[in-house]
């Protein structure tokens, strides 16, 4: 076929196409996805049982929060990925403030203890289980953005598949949080962020494979 | 360069809000950039710069809801052409494909080429490896210029289905240029 006749083939009968910014796509998949991983959080680990004077806690709405906010700032990334043209932004900025802001409460909690006191600040009861908790947890939000993605254009492959994996890995670290009693410092800027990158790292390695167009 | 720009971006505007001769137009001229910048580039495989040509024009018109209004159109087309270059390179083996010298967005609007080339993968036999309920749709409407309520009657399928039909039905045509089946 000419290229002449392949444009009047595309043009003929081509519907009125409305711009609509491409964090719509991602609305349905994603409230499907927040559902499922809220859902398989409840069904396999259960909501903590001491939920109600925790919720007096500052930590535990700051253990909600800053995942979320996480979650928030790797969507917008996302949604830029997908439009051919578009850079970054400034999320990354936002995500590594975040970061550091975990990392710098760490620091300063461990300093402030007693020597004796930091091992049980790092480890807590459960950090054999908490990074695998959170990645399995992801796994559906993560499936919700692969598939947003499917129908928009990222050009930079491996980065686009790794933000929808660190948008599922801090999603699913907020949702985790209702679960787990852990609530030192330190334990959430160790496991909590090992929890986020193992989606993230999952994410980046399959978008190369399954986010080509 | 910048008249370009401003022309090609009022020609895409008006197509996507409905205007179909302004789309063919903005179609058109886009095929002479893509041309004149992909033979440029693509000195060791001059065999694909046609075929490279259509990849991204059905590339650009599947992808047409990714493009934001308030978003320069050469840097959002120059994006897809790159991507799309830097594939078949991969596709080909070529070791180019991990160093494709960076460009500016600019460079697309440089020059223009007329001379369309032959294809050598032809869209109307891909199109026939396509099940009925996409390769009709595009033969109806995209073919023949039926409307979309006159290719329901013919085929028996419902409007939403030739919509989908055609759309699935280009997206898979698309994959099947790029070699992803």
């Amino acid at each position: 076929m000419k290229t002449d006749d392949l444009i009047t083939m595309l043009a003929t009968g081509a519907p009125p196409v409305e711009w609509s910014a491409p964090v719509r796509r991602f609305a349905g998949p994603l409230g499907w996805g927040l559902f499922g991983a809220t859902l398989l959080m409840a069904l396999t680990l259960g909501v903590r049982a001491d939920i109600a004077q925790a919720m007096q806690l500052p930590m535990f709405w700051i253990k909600l929060v800053v995942p979320a906010t996480a979650a928030l700032a790797s969507l917008r990334l996302a949604t830029r990925l997908v439009c051919p043209g578009m850079g970054p932004g400034r999320a990354p900025v936002v995500l590594g403030g975040l970061l550091l802001l975990a990392w710098i409460s760490a620091a300063v909690t461990l300093l402030a203890a007693a020597p004796a006191a930091r091992p049980e600040l790092i480890f807590g009861q459960t950090w054999k289980t908490c990074p695998f908790s959170i990645a399995l947890l992801s796994l559906p939000l993560l499936m919700a953005a692969f598939r947003a993605m499917k129908d928009l254009a990222p050009i930079r492959l491996r980065l686009a598949g790794g933000s929808a994996g660190l948008l599922a890995g801090s999603a699913s670290a907020a949702i985790y949080a209702l679960h787990c009693p852990e609530m030192a410092a330190p334990f959430l800027g160790i496991w909590y962020v090992l929890g986020i990158f193992i989606p993230a790292a999952f994410g980046a390695a399959l978008g190369p494979w399954l986010l080509r167009w | 360069m910048i008249a370009s720009e401003a022309r090609l971006r009022e020609l895409l505007v008006c197509g996507l809000s409905g205007d179909r001769p302004a789309y063919h137009l903005f179609l058109q001229e886009m095929s002479t950039h893509l041309r004149a910048y992909f033979r440029h580039r693509l000195g060791g495989l001059p065999d694909d710069v046609e075929d490279l040509v259509q990849e991204v024009l059905l590339a650009v018109h599947i992808q047409r809801h990714t493009y934001d209004p308030a978003q320069p159109v050469t840097a959002w087309i120059h994006a897809i052409a790159r991507y799309k270059m830097v594939d078949l390179l991969r596709r080909r083996g070529r070791h180019e494909a991990f160093n494709v010298p960076l460009d500016e967005e600019s460079d697309l609007l440089e020059s223009t080429d007329n001379d369309a080339g032959d294809a050598r993968r032809d869209v109307i036999q891909l199109l026939e490896q396509l099940p009925d309920r996409q390769r009709l749709p595009i033969q109806h409407v995209k073919l023949d210029g039926l409307s979309v309520a006159e290719a329901a009657r013919l085929t028996g399928m419902s409007q939403s289905a030739v919509k989908v039909g055609v759309h699935r039905g280009l997206k898979a045509l698309a994959a099947k240029i790029g070699g992803r089946k």
